[in-house]
């Protein structure tokens, strides 16, 4: 439940950006995180939205987006997204190496944009 | 309006963590951040080493825990020095705690650093603590799917203990299963085999600390 603190994290920043771009009412807030962050967006959601009451940012959408995991294979070089079961031993599609790749994406935790008013 | 952001959400924990990082390699401090789930044995296994290493290197524990004291009275008791942190229900240690710790702490002469994190292999992966490396101390009656379930925490480790192997011909363990799992996402990970309780594959341990507390010392 580490959610709580990547909430209160968030809503320090967004504080910043409000207060740099003179706005008084957030609206929506967008929060990317990678397929194996571990992070649960409802979790976050839920975080969010306690910490929020009764401040400017009440009532705002929190919308999450996950960006999935890709790697580049350790022997061929080339890119490639595991998919299904093969998550991860991860078999390269393109030469079949298994695991020892590199994580291209997939672990970020970033906040994208507010809307705000 | 539309305002783009981009910013990490968790920079508050790695501006920190930065600077925590540049005091150990100011003092030339190996600081190692020691995670698992509870009761894989990351306790003993200092313990051990502690007592085992105390005549080679200097060494130091931060001790963090949900609540008690148990454990940094356990470590102290090796000789070295030991300060717990209380998370008061935190499931994690951040950098800002370590900070704190670390200005509390007497750290002249110390060639190791060990940063014993809250037992759960979920939210400490998330938080730099401002070591040079992780290590995830996983036991064999865990079973050996965990590097599956838990991916980031094996993808950011670069040593993972395979602890209690004194236990593998009672439980339903493939080494070979949980080494490659752990393997898929992180081609550096080194693996240790373990047993903190007979000492078995020990030194094949000690001997990367060595190595790594010399290599830090030659920076």
């Amino acid at each position: 439940m580490h959610e709580l603190s990547i909430a209160e994290s968030l809503v320090a920043i967004i504080k910043e950006e409000m207060d740099k771009h003179d706005v008084t009412r957030l609206m929506k807030v967008k929060v990317k995180y990678g397929q194996i962050s571990a992070i649960v967006p409802e979790a976050l959601e839920t975080a969010f939205q306690a910490l929020t009451q009764g401040t400017r940012m009440e009532g705002a959408k929190l919308e999450t987006e996950e960006i999935p995991l890709r790697a580049r294979c350790r022997s061929c070089g080339k890119e490639f997204s595991p998919q299904g079961d093969d998550l991860y031993i991860m078999t390269c599609p393109f030469c079949q190496t298994e695991f020892g790749h590199e994580i291209v994406s997939g672990k970020e935790l970033y906040i994208e944009e507010i809307e705000a008013e | 309006m539309q305002i783009p952001v981009v910013r990490n959400i968790l920079e508050a924990n790695v501006v920190i963590a930065k600077e925590l990082n540049k005091i150990f390699l100011q003092r030339k401090i190996l600081a190692l951040n020691l995670m698992s789930s509870p009761g894989a044995g990351k306790t003993t296994l200092l313990e051990r080493t502690l007592a085992d290493l105390k005549n080679e290197f200097k060494m130091a524990v931060i001790e963090g825990d949900v609540q008690t004291n148990n454990d940094a009275r356990r470590v102290a008791a090796t000789g070295a020095q030991a300060l717990q942190i209380n998370t008061d229900g935190g499931c994690h240690l951040d950098s800002s705690m370590v900070l704190e710790a670390v200005n509390k702490m007497n750290l002249e002469g110390v060639d190791i650093l060990f940063i014993e994190n809250v037992g759960n292999l979920v939210c400490p992966a998330e938080f730099s603590v401002g070591e040079d490396y992780k290590v995830t101390i996983l036991s064999v009656a865990e079973g050996d799917d965990k590097p599956e379930k838990y991916p980031l925490i094996f993808a950011e480790s670069r040593v993972m203990l395979l602890n209690k192997v004194d236990l593998l011909p009672y439980v339903d363990f493939n080494l070979e299963r949980a080494s490659n799992f752990a393997r898929s996402l992180n081609k550096e990970i080194e693996i240790f085999p373990v047993s903190a309780k007979t000492g078995e594959g020990l030194d094949s341990w000690y001997d990367w600390l060595r190595q790594e507390v010399a290599k830090k010392k030659n920076l």
